[in-house]
């Protein structure tokens, strides 16, 4: 169970630790997992006027996978929209730092972070909760 | 130690120099295969690589190969392991066979060692429940090959599972288990030159196999107990040697024949046990009448010459050899049997130095037997 | 690749350990072989190769005199006859062997047996299948120290008990078990005393007549011996029977058949003599070497709790939960270092220590353990090594946790609804 050089780099050198001011309207976070599962991300985005993320931050407690997923996330998501963002697929993940199948699920809770923090920066807008509305 | 002469491999075959280096420096690896950092991995992959030479050696597949601690716990563990209520196995098996399980059905084997296959399929035919068969590939005593091929056809057309004690056989003559069409095959890894403590049970894709020993999981959960590197190592490198060292191996039966040859001319009223048959190039079992085996092999060891009398494993106690006696070998010549297996380490002049120690042996048994009569 | 001796730590500022040679801090996985073992087996793998049961020629005799010679060295560490002592090929075989060997000669008239949550996996998977044979068995719980309570065990016998097999030291937490009051109340009540002491022989004294031992499970690997080799101590008086598990040539005294191994016999003998003479001094020295890492270590850091009992320990084992740092996280971090979190035999699995949780360790807790084991091999340097090591990762990996952000903010983690996973 040897790890990939693109994992390894992402644990030993992760990119975009840290917090954003969570109560700033401008940000959605998504805190995901549970601490007795052994995984718990925390991946925060910094949405402009325009949609495109302009800054996202993580913190993960969790395994070298987890911390590699969570950081090769927030480097994904920089300049994107934020739904082109919510379409990002743990498969996409998983293949580009090689998981092994037992760290599969890694990539899925970079998966869901990401999705939760997207949701949760639209409830702020107001946005989410309007086309919910609309849906129904 | 160069003045001993050992022929007595198929006790115990010396380490090859390359098995015991390989043994060593897994010795200076420390780790446990199950363990995540480094070192467990390396040991992890040196025990895949060779599960790898071993399943090549006769043809199993590498994921099929379990080890164990040797040929005994292989034969045992495929005994219980199979789960099959009916359990048939020859009369000359090795005693590991034979004692597996209670209420096993033995089935004869003719004058010559060799299974009598009319006697397996009608046992076959009474359809009393799925039955394992297990009939060995060559004696250890007499080197006797059986006809596993033809036993295999007969028991698999009966619904029957085989297992096949290849102890002896491996590093001997070739073994494909897959070609016999095998269900199980044993291994011991100090029979082919390798470390003592190590063995193996090949297991063919989709044979049922129960574990055995519980615990941590290992091997598939098929055999528990933390891998035994460097055994496994120096095993590995053993089934290398062995499988490339074959046609060697097949070059001692010139010698062993000249032995039994120039015995014969000493002593016509030898008889040599399974002669007919087809044999292990390396083994030669015979008895003169009147000298009893453990005489002659005791004489022998004084004179510098290591043989044995009736296999090793009956730890030290003087029973006829069930093998013979199933040979339908009476018991005063039966008594006089000793084994003479040559190896990797036999020399020309080892058989010299054998014909001349056994003459000079004979010679003062024939005085005592003579002063005795006298008297 | 793979030594570790404490040769060279010439006190240069250079670390002498990276990831392609790491310190060996896995004691509890396995031990380094001793040179000395490998010294005195040298000889038996190959000029002295004979197999120890042919009685008839001098290979024979020389392997059978050198088996000999090894049982006597096992039985004089735990104060047993050599006749008493039997090779097997490890611990795991020994357990086995000692608990289905003894249950099922037993079956008829006592088919219940008493052990501990916290026992080795193969003791615990060994008693789930005799609980499919028919057999009750009683899993003693362990207090938060990770001792059994003896009220526990008394309350636990009945009529039809036949077996008590407790370890005498923990794999994960290193924690020794009262084997002495256990062989007591045993002897009392007539129930066979089993002790699985992979872990503890040559670490603590043990004496079979002292402690009342009936069956004794011991390793070569644990204890700077060569892999493939254990041994299992059966009493003669009063007499313990068991039904062998492996069947053949008889060897063993029937309990066990199949060709000695004899050079592996040698070695787990020459271990054991080490053990022998210099185990006073060395649980001195590794007392000094865990003292040290104990204080450095939570000195450095806070939220930093150790598992099991530190007084009832052996000192080469120290188990810690580093708070909001994930354990599998923080050893991939610490890569120069060859350390375990949760044991061996589980930790290619994700689930959180069975020891830990049987303690009571809180589940989230027991995800953040790490396993430390020192030995023979380890230094002084090498502890401070590991502690530096282990404390700047630990902190590395805090300022990247979001448990430790939410700590830090005064957040009780117990009361968010964590979304199950």
């Amino acid at each position: 169970m040897a790890y990939s050089k693109k994992l390894l780099d992402h644990y030993e050198n992760p990119r975009n630790i840290g917090s954003l001011d969570k109560n700033d309207d401008g940000v959605g976070t998504g805190l995901v997992g549970a601490p007795a599962c052994g995984d718990v991300m925390k991946l925060q985005i910094k949405v402009g006027e325009d949609g495109i993320i302009e800054d996202a931050k993580f913190k993960t407690f969790g395994c070298g996978s987890a911390i590699a997923s969570s950081s090769l996330i927030t480097e994904w998501v920089k300049g994107k929209s934020i739904d082109d963002a919510a379409e990002i697929k743990n498969s996409e993940i998983a293949q580009h730092l090689a998981l092994p199948p037992v760290k599969i699920h890694c990539s899925v809770l970079a998966e869901d972070a990401i999705k939760a923090a997207v949701s949760d920066y639209k409830v702020k807008q107001g946005a989410g909760e309007k086309k919910i509305k609309a849906a129904e | 130690m160069e003045r001993i002469v050992y022929l007595d491999h198929n006790a115990s075959a010396p380490i090859r120099p390359q098995s015991a280096e390989a043994m060593a420096s897994a010795c200076a690896l420390t780790g446990n295969a199950s363990s995540v950092h480094r070192y467990g991995r390396l040991v992890r992959q040196a025990v895949e690589d060779a599960r790898e030479e071993v399943a090549a050696m006769v043809g199993a597949s590498p994921a099929g190969i379990v080890f164990t601690s040797g040929g005994t716990e292989a034969n045992n563990l495929a005994i219980r392991g199979a789960g099959r209520l009916r359990v048939l196995v020859s009369a000359v098996e090795h005693p590991s066979v034979l004692r597996a399980g209670a209420d096993l059905e033995i089935v004869p084997v003719d004058d010559d060692g060799v299974i009598d296959l009319q006697a397996l399929a009608s046992l076959l035919e009474d359809e009393t429940g799925p039955a394992l068969v297990s009939l060995m590939l060559a004696n250890n005593e007499t080197g006797v090959v059986q006809p596993v091929a033809a036993a295999v056809e007969i028991a698999h057309r009966h619904g029957a599972l085989v297992h096949c004690d290849a102890v002896q056989a491996a590093g001997k003559i070739p073994v494909d288990m897959m070609a016999l069409g095998l269900d199980y095959l044993s291994l011991s890894a100090h029979k082919i030159c390798g470390p003592a403590g190590t063995g193996a049970l090949a297991v063919a894709d989709g044979a049922p196999l129960a574990g055995v020993a519980f615990g941590g999981g290992q091997e598939r959960g098929r055999r528990a107990g933390t891998e035994n590197l460097p055994g496994i190592a120096g095993f590995g490198v053993a089934a290398r040697l062995a499988r490339t060292a074959l046609e060697e191996f097949a070059g001692l039966a010139r010698w062993r024949d000249g032995l039994e040859r120039r015995i014969l001319d000493l002593a016509p009223a030898v008889r040599i046990f399974g002669a007919a048959s087809e044999r292990l190039p390396n083994t030669s079992c015979f008895a003169l009448p009147g000298m009893a085996g453990e005489t002659q092999v005791m004489a022998l060891d004084l004179a510098g010459v290591a043989v044995s009398a009736g296999s090793a494993c009956s730890s030290g106690k003087i029973a006829i050899s069930h093998v013979l006696e199933a040979m339908g070998v009476d018991k005063a010549m039966a008594v006089c049997a000793i084994r003479v297996s040559l190896g990797w380490t036999s020399t020309e002049n080892d058989i010299e130095t054998f014909i001349r120690t056994w003459t000079a042996v004979r010679a003062t048994a024939d005085a005592a037997v003579r002063a005795a009569a006298a008297a | 690749m793979g030594k570790n001796t404490n040769k060279g730590g010439n006190g240069a500022a250079k670390p002498r350990w990276n990831k392609n040679s790491p310190l060996y801090l896995d004691y509890q996985a396995t031990t380094p072989t001793d040179p000395r073992v490998v010294e005195a087996m040298a000889p038996y793998w190959t000029e002295k190769f004979g197999n120890p049961h042919s009685r008839n020629h001098h290979f024979g005799w020389e392997a059978e005199e050198a088996v000999a010679k090894a049982r006597a060295q096992v039985a004089s560490l735990i104060g047993a006859n050599a006749k008493e002592v039997i090779f097997t090929s490890g611990a795991t075989e020994s357990n086995n062997l000692a608990l289905k060997g003894v249950g099922l000669f037993y079956k008829e008239k006592k088919n219940h047996i008493i052990t501990c949550l916290t026992e080795h996996k193969c003791v615990l998977d060994t008693c789930r299948h005799l609980e499919q044979d028919g057999f009750e068995v009683t899993y003693l719980p362990v207090r938060k120290n990770g001792l059994i309570d003896l009220r526990d065990l008394q309350a636990a016998f009945t009529e039809s008990t036949s077996l008590v097999s407790i370890m005498g030291v923990n794999n994960e937490i290193g924690v020794i078990q009262p084997l002495k009051e256990i062989g007591a109340l045993c002897r009392q009540r007539k129930i066979f005393f089993h002790t699985d002491c992979a872990q503890a022989i040559g670490k603590i004294p043990l004496d079979v007549e002292d402690m009342n031992i009936d069956l004794m499970s011991i390793s070569g690997h644990k204890t700077y011996g060569p892999m493939g080799i254990g041994a299992l101590y059966v009493r003669r008086r009063p007499r313990v029977r068991l039904v062998a598990m492996i069947n053949g040539g008889g060897q063993e005294r029937g309990m066990r058949s199949g060709t000695l191994p004899s050079p592996l016999c040698v070695g787990l003998g020459a271990a054991c003599a080490i053990a022998e003479k210099e185990m006073g001094a060395e649980t001195e020295r590794l007392r000094l070497l865990r003292d040290r890492f104990y204080e450095a270590i939570t000195r450095r850091l806070t939220e930093v709790y150790l598992n099991g009992d530190l007084e009832h320990r052996i000192p080469g084992n120290l188990n810690f939960s580093f708070a909001f740092v994930e354990g599998e996280g923080l050893m991939m971090g610490v890569k120069e270092l060859a350390v375990s979190s949760g044991s061996a035999c589980t930790s290619a699995s994700l689930e959180p220590s069975y020891v830990l949780r049987a303690l009571g360790v809180d589940v989230e807790l027991a995800h953040t353990s790490l396993r430390i084991g020192f030995g023979r091999f380890t230094s002084m340097e090498d502890v401070d090594f590991a502690v530096e090591r282990i404390a700047g990762e630990v902190e590395r990996l805090r300022e990247m946790s979001p448990l430790w952000e939410m700590a830090q903010e005064g957040i009780d983690l117990k009361s968010i609804e964590w979304a199950d996973h």
